[in-house]
């Protein structure tokens, strides 16, 4: 009997597989320590210490940061969550019409699109208003985050939606459940792991943005990660460490989520 | 007269495409009030589509569909007073046993007391009393069919609509929903549509059967008449075993005719309503109601091929000297020894009128 082909037996396989793992995750690993560095040098060790924890905590700039930062998460997220919703009950729940592939692309178009040029995009496109209105708030930052977070959450609700059995729907129909209500009581209900799984993701990836914010942003409306570039460029303390460490911790927390609601069963 | 509960026109249905796909070719039928209607057919005879559209969840190319004349083509599934039991049971996940049945009553609007006591007594109907807080996740499949029959049944609706609910179950639940159905149907006076693809299934329960093929209805009637006086070919063939044996029309009386077979010898047969046949036919004769005997005693000699021992049974196959083949079917008895063996001379007979001339 032919043998089935099994990469572990490969030889070789382990070394590939430590060492792709290593430098996955050794820089990482690294920043976590040296979070907790005594000294002010990011590369020698000096003792443990929460100072840098404490540091960032009581620095204004960070606060203001932060809250600004997820502030544009939550709206960005809550919008383009209501919008992906929509999106997806358009592309799974009608009858198939002309264009649906190109609907579908221009829904993902964020995902292939270069960042760099939504950016530029966006840039020029605010710069247009902001001339014609006046107005130089943080909704430009929350339009620009939902836009490119709308294909995360449409992605994660499309696969919910695509999953559950249609004959649910056309039972509730049966039973005199006018359109409306079908939805509320029979496709939301079931779709709400999706729906989270959803604004969970596009909360991690408004947080974590640094290109289109830095093109977007007016003076004075630094998110955490640009403030952590702009502190970059000067000098470097485990202050940034301290505070990627707890962004880490942030996404690790709503990444195991997601996947635990994504395998919830239908 | 009144109206008939579900009245089909001419109904159409054709999916574009290339080439465009007719699942439904001008189909007209009608139900009657408390009929317990079947839709038999293989796969892809449209049975389905039409079910579909009598539920609203398909609009038909063409055609009209009345409801004890009322007309129902336009109208979306949640107006229409029809229910559907479907073949997944469709039964929702979030909502326990209870909750499921209620659901039509609560989208209709009932008060809250009322629907606590119907769905109390559909739960008693469909013997599911003990489980009215279980998740559907949480019952047998069969359990889930009954639920899904009370969940269909609660709204009261002038006909319940069946896709192919049993065949999901396993054989002995099968034969016992049957007769549950059946008892259903008589206790609650619903007119019910079923749509299966085992033609069992049709001949048990059914008050009337339609055979479809290929998006035509090819004849309606009784158990009884499908099964003893197939119009055509292809109803004798899809419903139980038959033999074709070739004849010749010698003369026509109308609903009789007497035809010549291969042996020369000549025998009454029955002819399909309305058919002016002549010239060459098919005869169709059931296993079970022919017999064979000594090779100058009936109508077609031949050699006994094959002897099958079937318990409650024999089968004898014959081969014909006209070159086909035919099978004799004949229940056993205690104690009893065949007359004839493999190989032996012998000739099958029928008794005049049992013979089908066949439209083809």
């Amino acid at each position: 009997m032919a043998k089935r082909f099994q990469i572990q037996q490969m030889p070789g396989f382990r070394t590939i597989a430590v060492v792709t793992f290593v430098l996955l995750y050794m820089p990482i690993f690294l920043l976590v320590i040296y979070s907790f560095n005594a000294g002010t040098s990011i590369a020698i060790w000096e003792g443990f210490s929460w100072r840098w924890y404490v540091s960032a905590w009581d620095n204004q700039q960070v606060q203001e940061a932060t809250i600004r930062s997820l502030v544009i998460a939550f709206w960005a997220s809550a919008i383009s969550t209501t919008l992906a919703v929509l999106a997806a009950l358009a592309t799974t729940r009608t009858r198939k019409f002309k264009g649906q592939a190109a609907v579908f692309a221009m829904i993902n178009q964020p995902l292939m699109v270069p960042e760099i040029v939504t950016a530029v995009a966006l840039l020029i496109f605010f710069a247009m208003i902001k001339v014609a209105t006046g107005y130089t708030g943080l909704m430009y930052l929350v339009i620009a985050h939902t836009a490119f977070c709308i294909p995360f959450a449409y992605l994660p609700i499309r696969a919910r939606l695509i999953g559950m059995d249609l004959a649910l729907e056309q039972a509730a129909a049966d039973l005199y459940a006018p359109p409306f209500r079908v939805f509320t009581r029979i496709t939301l209900p079931q779709l709400w792991p999706g729906i989270l799984a959803g604004a969970m993701l596009a909360f991690v990836i408004s947080l974590d943005d640094v290109v289109i914010t830095e093109f977007v942003k007016s003076a004075g409306q630094d998110t955490l990660p640009t403030y952590m570039l702009g502190q970059l460029r000067r000098v470097v303390t485990p202050e940034v460490n301290a505070i990627s460490t707890v962004l880490l911790g942030i996404s690790v927390t709503m990444v195991v989520a997601f996947t635990a609601l994504s395998k919830l069963k239908t | 007269m009144t109206a008939a509960a579900i009245s089909a026109r001419n109904l159409r249905k054709v999916y574009p495409g290339s080439p465009d796909v007719v699942a439904l070719a001008d189909a007209s039928i009608d139900i009657q009030d408390n009929e317990f209607f079947t839709l038999l057919g293989p796969s892809g005879c449209g049975k389905t589509t039409l079910l579909r559209m009598i539920a609203g969840f398909e609009h038909p190319t063409s055609g009209t569909l009345t409801m004890h004349g009322e007309d129902l083509t336009n109208l979306p599934p949640y107006k229409r007073p029809v229910n559907t039991v479907f073949q997944s049971y469709a039964l929702f996940p979030h909502l326990t046993v209870a909750q499921n049945i209620g659901f039509g009553l609560e989208m209709l609007g009932k008060p809250k007391d009322e629907i606590k006591k119907t769905v109390g007594e559909m739960m008693e109907l469909v013997k599911m009393s003990q489980m009215a807080d279980r998740q559907t996740g949480q019952i047998s499949g069969g359990q889930q069919q009954r639920v899904a029959l009370a969940r269909a049944l609660a709204p009261r609706p002038k006909v319940l609509l069946l896709d192919e609910p049993l065949s999901a179950l396993d054989f002995k639940l099968r034969k016992d929903m049957q007769l549950e159905l059946k008892r259903l149907q008589t206790e609650t006076g619903i007119t019910f549509i079923f749509v299966t693809h085992d033609q069992e299934e049709a001949l048990t329960m059914s008050d009337r059967i339609a055979v479809m093929s290929a998006g035509t209805i090819r004849q309606i009637g009784g158990p009884r008449d499908i099964y003893d006086r197939p119009a055509e070919r292809f109803v004798a063939d899809f419903i139980g075993d038959t033999n074709f044996v070739p004849a010749q029309i010698a003369a026509n009386t109308g609903n009789d005719a007497q035809v010549t077979l291969s042996s020369g010898k000549t025998v009454t047969a029955k002819m399909p309503e309305g058919a002016a046949l002549t010239g060459k036919v098919t005869l169709a004769v059931r296993p079970e109601h022919a017999s064979i005997g000594a090779e100058a005693a009936g109508l077609l000699p031949g050699r006994l091929s094959e002897i099958v021992y079937f318990g409650t049974d024999t089968h004898f196959h014959v081969a014909l000297d006209d070159g086909t083949g035919f099978v004799v079917r004949s229940q056993n008895r205690p104690n009893e020894t065949l007359p004839f063996s493999t190989g032996d001379r012998i000739s099958v007979d029928f008794a005049p009128g049992v013979g089908q001339v066949l439209r083809d």
